[in-house]
Formats: structure tokens, C-alpha cells, sequence
């Protein structure tokens, strides 16, 4: 049995017909095919499938499909805007946020909805909301820099 | 045409090239790919830790709808055991076929690959296939492995004993030890880790039956060992047949150099049913199948005068390699650990015995740092518990005890010849960042305020930069461990390099660019980095053991120095002059001291791959391939400090500071170093205070990330990280390796820092890891009793 869902992805509208058990996460990266969208873990602890949907920072794999009919999502591929990147792209580029990758578009996504919390965040903060990412790389040091690099940005345009 | 001297890059922060591609969401990983008609595999694996196969019935399975093929190892004739590349005198080998048939040896052990058009259908129809086990007892404890009543795993392996190894002079160290002012004894527990990369494993195989390539896909720190060990070894396909590529790889820390089942499989069957076969391990499959790390149980004996200088050492080690040898198992516990025990200090007297043994528990192997962590998390234990014996300061017994400064080789008492090294200098250095003195007069008053206040200190070496081809050969490794570098000059001046080096989150599109837009004085805009194809790169044995700036960048500067050479060649001709007159500088040829006669690196370039005009006798084109085999190892050394405050009432561990000053040699991008320290030690306080595999009859308990805990980022400080730097004489770069410092130094850095906390309490020693609050409070209630 396949059940129809409709959905707006970066923008774009999407409808197609799914099994009930897909999860969200599969559909965004095997039947779309956006691929900046990770699966990290199987028990929702590693956050490298975190996404936008209707504005909030969900992990994708704790959705199925068809509850997500009408959401709005955006994915790490949609966060830059006619080719600018996100200022949480950028502190991430230039802090050494990253080094393998993997985990770098849940985190960008975590922090952005962070920022929206906490747009001038402590140290403190930052650490905590980011409980939900695992990074294996980096420590998190960086990724708490490239995190304050942000909010100063983004401060500093309003 | 002079041009101004272009500003060099070697030693710069350069953000990574890599990175946009990553930020963006457009990286490339295994799991990305799409290949049409590609099918699922879904392996069925043995859920007990040591049972008999007595039937697989997969008639229901095959039946279910989508299923195109079932195999289980009956069915994959004529294909050999996985290989163990590293074999020591008198090793038992027991036999690891890529699907077992006679009994499983572990939880997660593979028996069955099912294969259908859908994940959803391959994962439907792999829990219909029946396996009828004939249970048997599992033993999965390093210490008990060897017990009598323990069951035997392997009938090449009586006792359960892969292999007994010792290096040093025991007879030296029984004479030192009986002379010895004090001799401190302690059994040290360095427990079970796994790696778990963000990414995890992954691979997709395609054969083509129109002309019998076969390409696989797979998540691999070093495709071409890949290629050999699985074409060559196991399923006896001409390699060059065989195209392996990793594309971006997300986080590896070892787990991703070894050749295994599932890749092995997959390539098998696809040229069965003659379509793609795809196969991504979910994370519980990565924690019961990746290879393990560390696992020893150790006894160990340090001597000391009564001035506090170390007289002798004696270890004996029960190393744990899980059920099968993994591809470079039997290195980690001797010539990676055991040879590390000198470490910073002169000790006159060394032993280590090695006792390798087989549990039914996943394979062990190399995990960050491997041995080298466990080594130095043992010294650095041993002479905190000397100095807690002797009643002496931790930085004055090191300070006793380190090396002299020296330039240019050392003979330690267990094999190595270290390269450079001026140990007290870093340990200084970490002092005034610290101010030691005045943390010990705020820990005073902190103590008798009653707070647990605690400082670890860990002065480490490694070995990297690996290896010597000549040395390791004759200590048992079945491969030479050189690198390549290829260089490739295009008609219009760009370049494409070729590197048997393969990033999995090191940055080599950058470093690498770095130095190579130096030699050439052309920017890095011009240079492309290639890696992870053995379709392109020339034969390398790719990344791991902090070895790929060391030999990967030497390989590559040695056929930079070729393309110049041969540059030099065609500009002569074009200047009329003579080739020992041309100097390189500045992204041109010039004539010695006339930088206004000159050619342009783009215009020799141009020539020589459109010779009208061109030297006789001189080949057409330009690139050139080397490969570099290194002399010795290289030695990175450092001094990292913990500072911890223990809450009593919990047992809960806070890092209040964590400093650390490394000396990598020469750096090439210091952003780069320090993000792979930050991340080195943030795993090896993970291994300090939270992580740690638990079997339980047979089963592994933490088999997730919900019981195994990984660090977060509310668990750890921002790190104060300093250099010095002391260049090896090793290399030209005089770059010795910086991937895995961190981690080996973290881990006694911060159980010293929790013992010194809960010296007030009569502790001088814990153990076992990780110092979880649970395991902190039980020692402390016991302390109090």
C-alpha cells in the first residue's frame, strides 16, 4: 500500500506516493534525491539528518513520510540564497567548522534554528543546544567558533 | 618580465578548498550514489557470540517479493579467507571466510546476504531467512580468553592464543626492579573502543559483463590496499579489473582501512547477478561489525630510584583481537604499542610481554592512535602512580626523567630510533600557560574547602609517518607502507596532482595545494587535487598513522622536483642557455641572477606538449610519479594538562582546563593541525570519561549510540592548544604528523586529573575506564568506608 504526500522542499513542490514506513529522512535523499541530508545513527542520538520543517530544526529521521504532508521544509541544500551563503555556512567555512563533512549540515541547521532562540549566544548555550549533533571530528571547538562567528554576522546585519 | 616574490602558503591558515562542497550539502559520499538497476543487500548476522550453523533455510525469503538472489557462504566457492596483512612468527591464522558457514564467532558475524530490488524489501526478506544455531558458550572477556574452562574459538588457536610476542631485556629489567628504591605495580585496563566516524561504512559494486570491469565504491582510507587485498587475496580477480574508489569519506579514525565482509561480498555478488549491489551499515551494524579499538588488560611494574629517576619497566599485556584477525590486527598490541613503551623518558631497562588473544567479540584493530595510546595512557599512569609513591610533584618527576634534547636520533630501549625531540621544552612551555604553581596553591585551598580539585599531566610520544618499507617487511607487515604522488602538468600551465594519500576529513585538497602552489609559484586556483581512485592515482597505500603530510606531501615534493628538473630542460632551450644555468623562482625559469630572462612556468608548459621548438632527445609532456619510501618513523611528542573538579556527591567529572602543546614537526596549515588535535583529544577524553564497548554473555551491550556515549559538546572546554616546533630531519618538510596527537595524549591527561582530584581521598589509581560519575562515586564511597 502506497499513500500520496505533498510537500515543499527548499521551494520546490514534491508530491509522490510512499509506503507509510518511509521515513523522511529516506525520502529526502533517495526518492528526491537530496543527498546534504545524512543518516548518521538509527536511535535519533547523531543529529546529521537535522532539516527545517516549518521553520522548526527536526531530525528527519524520526518523521515518517506521510506525516509530513503540507510541511514546508528547507534542507542544508536550500540555505544558501541566490548563491550567498548562509552566515552559519560561512562561520562554519571560516572557523574550521567541519573536516569530514558528515555531521557539518544537521549542525549548520541545529544552529540555525539556535539562533533564532539565542541570536547573541553564550558559549554555554551553544553547547547545550547543541545536544542533539554528534561530530566526531572536530571537538566542537570550532564549531562553537564558527557558531559565535555567526551570530556576530547575523547581529551585526539587523 | 620579473615578478614579484609570490607570498608562500606552507604554514598558512588556508581555509579549506574542500569546504564549500561540504557547507552546501553537495559532498559525495558512498551512500549518495546512484547507479540504475542497482540492488540492496541486507546481511543476515548471528545474534549469538559463538554458535554452530546447523541450517540456513532461505526457501520463505526467497520467495518474498522483490528478492533477486540469496547467498550464503556454501554458495561463494572459490573464494579465500580474508587476509591478515601483518604476520608475526608463529601467529595462528585461523580462516575468515567473508560469509561463515561452519559456526559464528560474534555477535554481528555475517551468515547470509540477501539481495533485492528495494532496501525495504531485501531488509523484509533477510528476517524470513531461518537459521537453525547450535548455540555454544562465548567468551568475551580479555582476561578470561585463556582460562581453561573457556571455549575454544579456533581450532588453529588452542587456548584461544593468536600469538605470544615480548621485546626488551627481561633479564635487565629483573636486576634493575631488585635494586630499585620502589617499584610501583598497577593493573591498568584500557578498555574496548569504537571508532564510530560519523559516516558509517558503506560501499556499491558494479560489474560490467560487457567488458568484465568491476567498479566498487567503498568507504576506505586507502583504496589501492582495498583493491589488492580483495581482487588479489579473496576473490582472485585480476586487479586490474578491479576499479576501486572512495569518494568522500566521512570520519574514519582507522575503522575504514581494512578490508571487509560486506565490500568483499557485494563485489562477489555482483558479477553473480550482473548488477549493482549496494550495501550502507546502519549504526547498529557499525558497532557490532566496524573493528574495535584497544582492549588490554595489563599488569605493569615501574622501578625507581630513590631520586625518583625510572630504572626499569616491566609490562605484560593481554591484548583482545576479537574473533578474527582483522586486516592489521596483530601489529596494534606489539610493534605499535610494545615499541612505544620508552616513551619521552630514559628508562634503562624495558620488557613487554604480549599475550594476543581470540574472544567472540568483534575483530580489533587499528583505532586512532593504535597502541600508541595505550602505551603512552600506560606511562603516563605508572609515573603519576611513582610520584604519588615517592611523594613527589608530577612535573617534577617528568622534568627528572625526559630525554635530553636531541637532533637527530635516539635509541630507545625497544626497537625506535627516535628522529628529534626536546620533550622538557614543550613541558615548559605547557607550565606557563598553566602557571602550575599557582594552580597548586589554589588546589590547596580549594582541598581544604573540601572541593576535589585534580591536574593530570600526560608527556606522550607517538611514531608516524608511517613506516619504513625495509623495517616494517621485517617485523611481519605483508605490505610496504610508501606513498605515491603524482604530478601532472596540462598544455595551458595547470595541474592535476595525483595522490596515494586519502583524506577523510584531514583537508589534503588543501594542504596539499598549499605545497604545491609554493614549489611552483603558480596559485592554488591552477591546482586539482586527486585522490581515492586506483582508475587514476598511481599504486599508494593511503591515510592513517599520521602519515600523509610526511610521506604523501614527500612523494609529491619529489615529483615537483622532477617537473622542475625537466622544466629546466626545456627552458635552456628556449633561453639558449645552458640547463645548469636555470633556476626556478617565482612561477618562472630564469637565467641564474637574470630574472628578466625568463620563461614562464604556463609557456615551458605549453612547450612541452607542443614541441615544435624543443630540446633533442627530451620526451614530450609533462608529469612525473614518485613514490616515497620513508626512513625511519617520524616522532611527534607534546605535553597536555587536565584540570578537573570532581563533585562528591555524584562522582561527576568537569573539565575545567585542558591545555596542550604539540610538537608535530614543521606545519603546513596550523588551522588544519589544531582542528585535528581539538578533535584528537575530544576522543580521547571520550575514552577517559565516557566511552567504553561492554559485552555481556556474548551480546554487546553497547550496540548504539543510546548506550555507548559518544562526547558532546556540552561535556567539553575549549581546548588551549601552543606548539613548538622541532623538525624531523626525516623528511624534507620536516613535517612528522599531527592526525592522532591529541587522542593518545587526552585519555592519561584526564585519568590522572580525576586520581590527583581523589588523592585526599587515599587514591592513586583507578583501573578502569571510563570515569563515568556512576564509576567515580562507587570509588569514592569506597574510599570513604
Amino acid at each position: 500500500m502506497k499513500l500520496p504526500v505533498k510537500m515543499t522542499i527548499n521551494g520546490q513542490s514534491y508530491s509522490h506516493e510512499v509506503e507509510p514506513r518511509l521515513l523522511l529522512v529516506h525520502y529526502i535523499r533517495e526518492t528526491v534525491g537530496l543527498t546534504g541530508t545524512h543518516v548518521g545513527c538509527d536511535t535519533s542520538q547523531c543529529g546529521a539528518c537535522t532539516i527545517l520543517m516549518d521553520g522548526q530544526a527536526v531530525k528527519a529521521c524520526n518523521f515518517f513520510t506521510v506525516q509530513c504532508n503540507g510541511a514546508k521544509i528547507t534542507t542544508i541544500e536550500g540555505l544558501a540564497k541566490n548563491g550567498e551563503l548562509h552566515p552559519i555556512q560561512q562561520g562554519f567555512w571560516e572557523k574550521h567548522g567541519l573536516q569530514c563533512g558528515f555531521c557539518t549540515p544537521g549542525m549548520i541547521l541545529a544552529a540555525h534554528q539556535m539562533l533564532e532562540r539565542y541570536p547573541r549566544p553564550t558559549e554555554e548555550q551553544i553547547r547545550h543546544q547543541l545536544e542533539g549533533n554528534l561530530c566526531r571530528c572536530t571537538g566542537y571547538h570550532n564549531i562553537v567558533k564558527a557558531i559565535q562567528w555567526a551570530a556576530e554576522q547575523m547581529a551585526g546585519k539587523k | 618580465m620579473a615578478t614579484a616574490t609570490i607570498e608562500r602558503l606552507v604554514g598558512k591558515s588556508i581555509k579549506r578548498r574542500e569546504d564549500p562542497r561540504f557547507i552546501t550539502g553537495r559532498g559525495n559520499y558512498v551512500d549518495d550514489l546512484k547507479v540504475p538497476g542497482t540492488t540492496h543487500a541486507v546481511f543476515v548476522r548471528s545474534p549469538h557470540g559463538h554458535a554452530r550453523i546447523k541450517k540456513i533455510d532461505t526457501a520463505a525469503a526467497l520467495k518474498h517479493p522483490g528478492v533477486v538472489a540469496i547467498f550464503t557462504g556454501k554458495d561463494m566457492t572459490g573464494v579465500n579467507s580474508l587476509p591478515c596483512g601483518w604476520l608475526l612468527p608463529d601467529l595462528k591464522v585461523p580462516p575468515h571466510m567473508p560469509l561463515a558457514s561452519d559456526a559464528a564467532r560474534y555477535v554481528g558475524d555475517p551468515v547470509a546476504v540477501v539481495i533485492a530490488e528495494t532496501q525495504s524489501a531485501a531488509q523484509d526478506a533477510a528476517e524470513k531467512v531461518r537459521v537453525t544455531w547450535d548455540v555454544l558458550p562465548a567468551v568475551t572477556a580479555t582476561d578470561k580468553a585463556g582460562a581453561k574452562d573457556s571455549p575454544q574459538i579456533h581450532e588453529v588457536a588452542p587456548g584461544n592464543t593468536a600469538f605470544t610476542w615480548q621485546i626488551g631485556d627481561a633479564g635487565k629489567v629483573d636486576a634493575a626492579l631488585r635494586g630499585a628504591a620502589r617499584v610501583v605495580r598497577k593493573r591498568i585496563v584500557n578498555q574496548r573502543l569504537v571508532a564510530n566516524p560519523m559516516e558509517p561504512r558503506a560501499c556499491l559494486a558494479s560489474y560490467d559483463p560487457a567488458t568484465g570491469d568491476l567498479t566498487l565504491w567503498v568507504t576506505s582510507q586507502n583504496p589501492h590496499v582495498h583493491r589488492l587485498l580483495m581482487a588479489a587475496f579473496v576473490l582472485g580477480i585480476p586487479e586490474h579489473k578491479v576499479r576501486v574508489i572512495a569518494p568522500d569519506v566521512g570520519g574514519a579514525f582507522g575503522s575504514k582501512i581494512f578490508l571487509y565482509n560486506e565490500e568483499t561480498i557485494c563485489s562477489w555478488a555482483t558479477r553473480r547477478i550482473k548488477r549493482p549491489v549496494r550495501w550502507t551499515s546502519t549504526r547498529s551494524e557499525a558497532f557490532l561489525t566496524d573493528a574495535h579499538g584497544r582492549d588490554h588488560v595489563t599488569e605493569a611494574e615501574m622501578g625507581f630510584d630513590a631520586q625518583g629517576k625510572i630504572i626499569g619497566l616491566r609490562v605484560k599485556t593481554i591484548a583482545n583481537l576479537g574473533a578474527y584477525l582483522s586486516t592489521f590486527a596483530p601489529a596494534v598490541p606489539t610493534y605499535l604499542y610494545a615499541t612505544l613503551l620508552n616513551g619521552v623518558y630514559t628508562i634503562p631497562a624495558i620488557h613487554a610481554h604480549v599475550t594476543g588473544v581470540f574472544t567472540n567479540t568483534t575483530p580489533v584493530d587499528a583505532y586512532r592512535g593504535a597502541g600508541r595510546p595505550e602505551a603512552a595512557y600506560l606511562l603516563e599512569r605508572m609515573i603519576e602512580a611513582g610520584a604519588a609513591a615517592l611523594k613527589m610533584d608530577t612535573a617534577e618527576i617528568r622534568r627528572k626523567n625526559f630525554i635530553p634534547k636531541f637532533d637527530n636520533g635516539f635509541q630507545t630501549q625497544v626497537a625506535l630510533n627516535y628522529d628529534s625531540g626536546n620533550y622538557a621544552a614543550a613541558f615548559d612551555r605547557l607550565l606557563a600557560m598553566l602557571d602550575y604553581r599557582k594552580f597548586r596553591s589554589e588546589q590547596e585551598t580549594a582541598r581544604r574547602q573540601g572541593r576535589l580539585l585534580g591536574i593530570g599531566f600526560s608527556t606522550y610520544i607517538e611514531a608516524c609517518s608511517i613506516a619504513p618499507s625495509k623495517v616494517v617487511g621485517s617485523l611481519g607487515a605483508q605490505a610496504g607502507l610508501y606513498e605515491s604522488g603524482k604530478v601532472r602538468v596540462h598544455p595551458t600551465g595547470g595541474v592535476t596532482v595525483f595522490t596515494g594519500s586519502h583524506s577523510h576529513g584531514q583537508g589534503h585538497e588543501t594542504t596539499f595545494s598549499q605545497l604545491v602552489a609554493d614549489e611552483l609559484g603558480i596559485p592554488m586556483e591552477q591546482i586539482e587535487i586527486v585522490h581515492g581512485d586506483t582508475g587514476s592515482v598511481p599504486f599508494g597505500m593511503g591515510t592513517y598513522g599520521s602519515r600523509s603530510g610526511s610521506v604523501g606531501g614527500t612523494a609529491l615534493l619529489m615529483s615537483l622536483q622532477k617537473i622542475k628538473e625537466k622544466g629546466k630542460k626545456i627552458a635552456a632551450h628556449l633561453l639558449e642557455a645552458s640547463p645548469s644555468d636555470i633556476e626556478y623562482a617565482n612561477g618562472q625559469f630564469q637565467v641564474r641572477g637574470f630574472p628578466d630572462k625568463a620563461v614562464p612556468f604556463a609557456q615551458v608548459a605549453l612547450t612541452a606538449y607542443v614541441p615544435h621548438n624543443y630540446p633533442e632527445g627530451l620526451e614530450p609532456g609533462l608529469e612525473e610519479t614518485s613514490f616515497y619510501d620513508p626512513s625511519n618513523f617520524c616522532f611527534p611528542f607534546g605535553a597536555h594538562a587536565c584540570v578537573v573538579e570532581v563533585e562528591r556527591d555524584t562522582g561527576q567529572v568537569k573539565i575545567l582546563r585542558y591545555l596542550a602543546v604539540d610538537d608535530v614537526g614543521n606545519v603546513l596549515n596550523p588551522m588544519i593541525v589544531d582542528g585535528m588535535v581539538h578533535g584528537g583529544i575530544a576522543q580521547g577524553i571520550g575514552q577517559a570519561l565516557c566511552e567504553g564497548a561492554v559485552y555481556s554473555e556474548g551480546q554487546l551491550v553497547t550496540g548504539s549510540m543510546l548506550d555507548y556515549a559518544l562526547p558532546k559538546a556540552d561535556m567539553l572546554p575549549m581546548y588551549e592548544t601552543d606548539r613548538t616546533v622541532t623538525p624531523t630531519p626525516v623528511n624534507p618538510l620536516g613535517v612528522k604528523g599531527a592526525g592522532e596527537t591529541g587522542t593518545i595524549a587526552a585519555t592519561p591527561a584526564v585519568v590522572n586529573a580525576v586520581v590527583d582530584a581523589l588523592a585526599p581521598l587515599g587514591i592513586d589509581h583507578i583501573e578502569t575506564m571510563p570515569l563515568t560519575a556512576a564509576r567515580v562515586w562507587g570509588i569514592i564511597q569506597s574510599a570513604k568506608r
